[in-house]
């Protein structure tokens, strides 16, 4: 069952169509990425979700029922560009943002002191921000964001100003706050981060949907006809009609082929022509990186003549 | 509703808390303080020593006790004695100076000259002239010889001033002073410019603030833009009302204590009032009856014209005033900041400023200098038709209130101010709901007017 869902929705800035009949469905307690270029009107779903904005046309449900204001207790915001009062002292800062999403103080208190603790973060209550690096201070933000336990997240950008150390630890929250059963939106261009975390994506270019699904069926669908082998020690595999070499790496006793077959020929008929070049140590079909995915579906879209 | 409470409470509470507001709110009251006490004691305090100028007088005997004594100072006409051997030594024989007349000083008006080693006070030097005056002419008149002069000259001595009474509609009496509603009118305008335009730019700089730091985004995801935009301008109206209520409290809390230290048991009111006709009666025992009688006179004309004074203050329209003030500062303050949250969220640092800030200004400043003029003719049109229109009314008509104002164009007044605050508020939450989320693009006044009637 999916938590949230968009249908069809359309907004326009002016003469510029930033979404054009846009759906999204984010399935419950799975994270979801919203990928595509800068302009592709990834912020502005993301502002219609939060209800800062509202759609032109189309609608949009949580939970299955139509999302009305008061749903922003439900939904955690965490903006692309950081948020905070420079000169506000962090552990009131905190405590207004969750107040404002409707937590008691003394809850938002409790739930503070344990996030605080859990992201070592104690000594800075008492700082202000401006006295903060720029990661320390989206740490903070990102506590403000999850305080109030919303069933939707919407992280913009989680990553970025971030050592690979606390991004390491900011993912394994997300991954923690989706086992506890919340629901994940986020957009980024890390598409490294998209492999390691989302379980379904949606690319957007220029307010459309180019490309909807889960990550791994979208990898294997785009994975063509390429294989990647490993052959104890060093082999020399000699090209035929049914395929072509594309790269050979020698490393550690062992020489790595990527090669693309030809023809419709089937893999096991292309591996028992391997295995007369050597010692097969593995045989898999070689997935393209969401990052070729991306690329790939950008650039034929923006090589056409636009409308 | 729960959110904007939440709002008010985060404005209010960062600001009071502020060292610079914390600052503000204790010196001003302290500089308000000294600028009232500290002319009174100057006033009361400035000649404590007893002064003693020796009088002398070249080869003649015209103006043996023509100088009253006065407070702190005593007049001691010396005989026998050369101006040239007390020239040199004046100071220690123990006089402070020496007033020396010539006898051409019925003909040559700088026939008079004071020795002394400090500078004599104006005041002091005005008695010695003005005593020296009466008597030359008494002096000339004698060589009229006219029967019963002093009986002639103590008749023809007399005193104007005008007192002011207004009529009301009643019928009724009211003795006004002039300057007191003056003050009043002069007072009470500046405060409304002052507090509007304080405020009023510090909504702006909390917008801009809020805006470029992106928090807005956040908030924005929590709360309606209009409860953000409200909150803000009420919570800064609680901080002004807030340094507004301790500067009076602290004002008069400091001018209580200085006064009671300064004229134990008596009121500043009651001290004037005492200090003049017994200290100077004590002083001139020894003086001629008729003298007596003139200086008591004097100051018995003091003390009524002061308590005149007070009571014409106290008959200004304290409540009307204190009403109309708050009523004119919240929603003058409700306008301007209203304009000004606009403003801030349409542009992206305050730089930007400029060319919204200049036609919001212009009514402001505008108002002020016809509130100048209104005290001068508080009837005159131009003073009516700017305390009429929203704008500048909070200004002018403050300014117009102690003159006294028909009800019906205070009432048109005030409904006016209401209407407009209310289509302000609402205009400006529709430009800033839209503003606080536009980056990087500068802003026309074309642009605003498309955001102004943006639907959802």
């Amino acid at each position: 069952m999916s938590l949230f869902e968009a249908q069809n929705v359309t907004k326009q800035y002016g003469s510029t169509l930033a979404l054009d009949r846009l759906s999204i469905s984010v399935p419950s307690q799975s994270i979801y990425g919203l990928l595509g270029p800068n302009g592709a009107g990834k912020t502005t779903l993301i502002r219609i979700i939060n209800q800062i904005t509202g759609p032109d046309a189309g609608e949009l449900f949580l939970n299955g029922r139509k999302l009305k204001p008061s749903d922003v207790a439900d939904i955690g915001y965490l903006p692309e560009e950081r948020g905070l009062y420079k000169k506000m002292k962090v552990g009131e800062q905190a405590l207004y943002f969750a107040r404002l999403k409707g937590l008691s103080k003394t809850e938002a208190m409790r739930r503070l002191k344990y996030w605080f603790k859990k992201l070592d973060m104690v000594d800075w209550w008492g700082k202000k921000v401006e006295e903060l690096s720029k990661g320390m201070a989206q740490k903070v933000q990102f506590v403000t964001t999850v305080l109030h336990e919303p069933k939707l997240i919407i992280f913009d950008e989680p990553f970025t100003g971030f050592d690979p150390v606390n991004a390491n630890i900011i993912k394994n929250e997300i991954l923690f706050l989706r086992e506890r059963g919340a629901t994940i939106l986020f957009s980024t261009h890390n598409m490294g981060s998209v492999e390691e975390l989302c379980d379904n994506i949606t690319l957007i270019d220029h307010g459309r949907s180019m490309l909807e699904g889960n990550v791994d069926e979208i990898r294997k669908s785009w994975a063509g006809n390429e294989y990647m082998v490993t052959f104890d020690g060093k082999v020399m595999v000699p090209e035929n009609g049914n395929f072509r070499i594309l790269e050979s790496t020698e490393e550690d006793h062992k020489t790595a082929i990527k090669l693309k077959s030809l023809t419709p020929a089937s893999s096991n008929q292309i591996l028992s022509e391997l295995m007369k070049s050597g010692n097969i140590l593995s045989f898999s079909p070689a997935l393209p990186s969401m990052n070729d995915i991306f690329l790939r579906v950008v650039q034929s879209k923006s090589s056409e003549p636009t409308i | 509703m729960s959110k904007i409470s939440v709002i008010i409470e985060r404005e209010y509470i960062t600001r009071v808390r502020k060292k610079s507001f914390i600052i503000m709110t204790i010196l001003a009251p302290v500089l308000m303080a000294a600028l009232i006490v500290v002319p009174t004691l100057l006033m009361t305090n400035q000649d404590t020593e007893m002064k003693k100028i020796a009088v002398i007088e070249d080869k003649s005997d015209l103006f043996r006790n023509a100088i009253p004594n006065i407070k702190n100072t005593e007049f001691v006409y010396l005989e026998n004695t050369s101006f040239e051997d007390l020239k040199n030594n004046f100071e220690q024989a123990g006089y402070y100076g020496v007033l020396y007349i010539s006898p051409e000083v019925i003909n040559v008006p700088e026939a008079v000259q004071m020795i002394s080693r400090k500078q004599p006070p104006i005041m002091l030097l005005e008695h010695i002239e003005r005593s020296l005056e009466k008597e030359i002419e008494k002096q000339k008149l004698l060589t009229y010889k006219i029967e019963n002069l002093d009986e002639i000259i103590k008749n023809i001595r007399s005193k104007v001033s005008v007192q002011t009474i207004k009529l009301d509609n009643t019928g009724q009496v009211k003795q006004t002073s002039t300057g007191i509603s003056m003050a009043l009118a002069y007072i009470n305008s500046f405060l409304i410019y002052i507090l509007v335009f304080v405020f009023g730019s510090q909504v702006m700089r909390g917008v801009i603030e809020e805006k470029t730091s992106r928090v807005v985004e956040v908030i924005i995801s929590s709360a309606k833009p209009v409860e953000l935009m409200m909150g803000k301008i009420i919570g800064l109206a609680l901080v002004g009302l807030t340094q507004f209520l301790i500067w009076i409290i602290l004002t008069f809390g400091i001018v209580t204590v200085v006064k009671t230290s300064v004229f134990p048991g008596d009121g500043i009111k009651e001290a004037i009032q005492k200090t003049s006709p017994q200290d100077l009666m004590s002083s001139t025992a020894g003086i001629t009856q008729e003298q007596t009688e003139q200086i008591a006179q004097q100051t018995r004309n003091i003390s009524p014209e002061f308590a005149k004074l007070f009571d014409s203050a106290l008959n200004q329209p304290w409540g009307l005033i204190i009403f109309s003030f708050i009523f004119y500062f919240i929603t003058g303050y409700l306008l301007y900041a209203s304009i000004f949250a606009a403003i801030g969220s349409a542009v992206d640092n305050e730089t930007e400023t400029q060319q919204f800030m200049l036609p919001v200004t212009i009514p402001i400043i505008f108002g002020l200098f016809v509130a100048m003029s209104t005290m001068q003719n508080p009837e005159s049109s131009i003073a009516f038709w700017f305390s009429i229109i929203p704008f500048t009314s909070p200004i002018v008509m403050m300014a117009r209130i102690p003159f006294d104002v028909p009800p019906w164009q205070l009432a048109l007044s005030m409904v006016l101010m209401v209407l407009t605050f209310i289509a302000f508020v609402w205009m400006a939450a529709k430009i800033y709901r839209t503003g606080i989320l536009m980056y990087g693009k500068k802003t026309s006044w074309k642009e605003l007017w498309k955001w102004l009637r943006y639907k959802g």
